[in-house]
């Protein structure tokens, strides 16, 4: 019984430390659009790491579906409640949100956000994104660069996002056309241009089972299609599937797409995707940790880049038949940075 | 139209094997619009057929013909060959007055189980195939147990464990893709579902589509030429009745929601064959997509009146909007704001209707 009592003291002590250390840590969030998404589990992976390193201890958020506000709203708001130093967000509304991240600025937290931009951009301490009309030119530029004097006749299909058109959509699809040399009009919607090298835009969300969908209804509009631009690899995946289907896996299409993830980037190794611009979600989460356990510190902010409006964390083009004029890295190198 | 007259089963006429009419009603002088409704309450699938006959007449028209190309036809089966399965569970569910808004969440986790096992634990594609299917049977009878045991509101349930089956996704797969060529590599079973027979002329048949059918007629079957469709139809117009009947309720409700899981199972080997890869993502309206089908294809949300054949006519219809408006080169909100159109139109009908029985 003796024994009982002398080992319950012990734990109770030892617990005791150790929620006292506990308490001692700084309280910084994480809050992701979804769970269910790699780029997102990667960027959590990286933030838990950075987090433990800094001695920071890191609550994590995510809405339950893309485009979720509600419950970014209450993960800021219990972030606030529980006297968190600031936090990392990848907002799901980007202009939705703003009115509760200002609450937080309010409330003396530092604000940082990751790969999509606030709606307007300064309504947070600083923005860490990849730079996406930057990734989108890329490809557009290798795709015109591998089919030389053949792309003034190419047959472009393209897989975009959502209808609304999110940022990410238009920036994407925009710096695409721009790298291929298509006249954008409106460099902020797509869907406006008049180029007849176009075959017609369709709606994936994202996923596989879209791209799938979209490429069969494309794939009518123009039989003979040759240039597939995916917003992501799921997508091209999905698309990739579909030109399967009818016999248009044979190397007649040039397919390209933006994401770098583990499997996007074997797609490219494996001639599915021509090339894929590469982003770095684990970077994005990791410097966002440092500049918050910093304005802890000292109080200061973080610097971005003056032109752009935001901090790029770069974005790489990745294939394995580079063209010339345009940088890119190897699939090789590229499997070591993947995510997912 | 003389596919289905069970789907009228009225307490007046008791359960067995009476004639296969309805409690008719004596007007005076029948006008015309009362003999219309009429004849609908006794057809329930031919507003569906005669919207889906339209809706072709329609497209065909402004497409110029475009819309009969062999490859379109082909291509709008397999579009809604999911939705058709997943609604055929959901039929089952409504026409007991109930709702299961998890079946999509089941059969992305049926696929996930499958493709998890073959590929990245190696387990023979014999056991890990069956093991999706069991996956979504033991999903379909925990909403079922809930349902019958705990008395609960089916909304609510499946709510609630459209939730837990949606975490038990991710948490799986870790929100990872397994690869079409992982599967070609391990189990190119797994994919066998989206293989295509061609037809000649850019027409083909997904094997998918055959087994959509397929079990389209069993479930058919089920209902309009078994005892325990009779209970389904029985239970879905009173329940007191049906048990003051000496049905029982419980056990042919749970058997309603396992074989609803079962079906999603199924659906999710056939979501791997059309996508190719094994992906959590995507997927997250198909319940609703599925409701919709059922909806428009005639089966009252308040139970007791359905088909299977009018909700495969439903999973067409808006996979001939979807497609007609898209070969017309209509904006996708459009396609979004015609389905939920249909959907208001369908259940203004039902409603109509059913006044005659009123």
């Amino acid at each position: 019984m003796n024994r009982f009592w002398k080992a319950t003291a012990a734990s109770a002590v030892l617990l005791g430390l150790a929620s006292g250390s506990a308490y001692a840590q700084e309280i910084v969030g994480l809050i992701t659009k979804t769970e269910g998404n790699p780029f997102f589990v990667k960027m959590r992976e990286g933030a838990q790491a950075k987090a433990q390193e800094l001695g920071l201890e890191l609550r994590t958020f995510a809405g339950e579906f893309d485009g979720d506000n509600e419950s970014q709203i209450a993960a800021i708001e219990s972030l606030i409640a529980a006297g968190a130093k600031g936090f990392a967000i990848v907002p799901s509304d980007s202009s939705a949100i703003v009115p509760t991240i200002q609450q937080a600025r309010d409330a003396g937290l530092l604000v940082i956000v990751l790969d999509t931009p606030l709606d307007p951009m300064d309504a947070a301490d600083a923005t860490f994104a990849t730079d996406n009309r930057q990734a989108g030119r890329l490809i557009g530029q290798w795709a015109a660069g591998t089919l030389g004097d053949e792309a003034a006749n190419a047959k472009i299909a393209f897989l975009d996002l959502a209808t609304n058109q999110p940022t990410v959509d238009y920036l994407r699809d925009q710096g695409f056309m721009e790298g291929f040399g298509i006249d954008v009009k409106d460099p902020n919607r797509y869907g406006d241009e008049d180029d007849p090298r176009i075959c017609g835009h369709e709606v994936t969300g994202g996923a596989e089972e879209g791209g799938v969908t979209a490429m069969e209804t494309l794939l009518q509009r123009c039989p003979d299609v040759n240039v597939v631009y995916a917003i992501n690899e799921p997508a091209a995946a999905g698309g990739y599937q579909a030109l399967q289907s009818v016999g248009k896996d044979d190397g007649s299409v040039l397919i390209v797409a933006i994401d770098g993830g583990c499997p996007g980037v074997q797609n490219v190794k494996e001639g599915i995707i021509g090339a894929t611009s590469q982003q770095y979600p684990l970077d994005m989460a990791s410097l966002a940790m440092e500049a918050i356990a910093k304005f802890a510190e000292d109080g200061t902010k973080p610097e971005v880049d003056p032109e752009l409006g935001f901090y790029d964390t770069g974005a790489r083009l990745v294939t394995d038949k580079p063209v010339d004029g345009v940088e890119s890295i190897d699939t090789t190198e590229a499997a070591e940075l993947c995510w997912g | 139209m003389s596919d289905d007259a069970s789907g009228v089963t009225t307490a007046e006429r008791g359960l067995g094997s009476g004639p296969a009419g309805v409690a008719s009603f004596e007007d005076e002088a029948p006008g015309a619009g009362r003999r219309i409704q009429h004849f609908f309450h006794q057809n329930p699938t031919a507003i569906p057929a005669i919207i889906l006959l339209v809706a072709v007449a329609v497209f065909g028209f402004v497409t110029g013909g475009r819309f009969f190309g062999s490859l379109n036809l082909s291509l709008i089966l397999a579009q809604v060959t999911l939705i058709a399965l997943l609604g055929t569970a959901q039929t089952l569910v409504i026409i007991t007055a109930g709702i299961d808004l998890s079946v999509g969440a089941i059969m992305v986790l049926s696929s996930i189980i499958m493709g998890k096992l073959a590929v990245d634990y190696q387990v023979p594609v014999a056991i890990a195939f069956p093991a999706g299917l069991l996956t979504g049977l033991l999903c379909g009878f925990l909403n079922g147990l809930l349902v019958t045991a705990l008395k609960l509101p089916p909304f609510i349930v499946t709510l609630g464990t459209w939730s837990i089956y949606g975490a038990l996704i991710t948490l799986v797969s870790n929100a990872a893709t397994i690869r079409a060529q992982a599967l070609d590599q391990y189990a190119p079973f797994l994919r066998w579902m989206g293989a295509r027979i061609p037809l000649g002329g850019g027409a083909f048949l997904m094997y998918g589509s055959i087994l959509m059918l397929l079990v389209a007629v069993v479930i058919w079957y089920l209902l309009s030429r078994t005892a325990f469709g009779r209970h389904v139809y029985a239970i879905g117009d009173d329940a007191n009745a049906a048990r003051l009947a000496g049905i029982q309720v419980n056990r042919t409700l749970l058997g309603v929601y396992t074989l609803a899981g079962l079906l999603c199972g199924i659906a999710g080997w056939v979501l791997i064959g059309r996508v190719g890869a094994v992906s959590p993502l995507g997927n997250q309206t198909a319940n609703l997509d599925a409701i919709t089908a059922v909806v428009i294809g005639g089966t009252s949300l308040f139970g007791g009146r359905g088909s299977i054949l009018g909700t495969l006519f439903g999973a067409l219809i808006v996979g001939v909007f979807d497609s007609g408006l898209s070969l017309t080169g209509v904006d996708p909100l459009w396609r979004q704001l015609t389905v939920g159109a249909l959907i208001i139109i369908a259940v203004a009908i039902d409603q109509w209707i059913r006044r005659v029985s009123a």
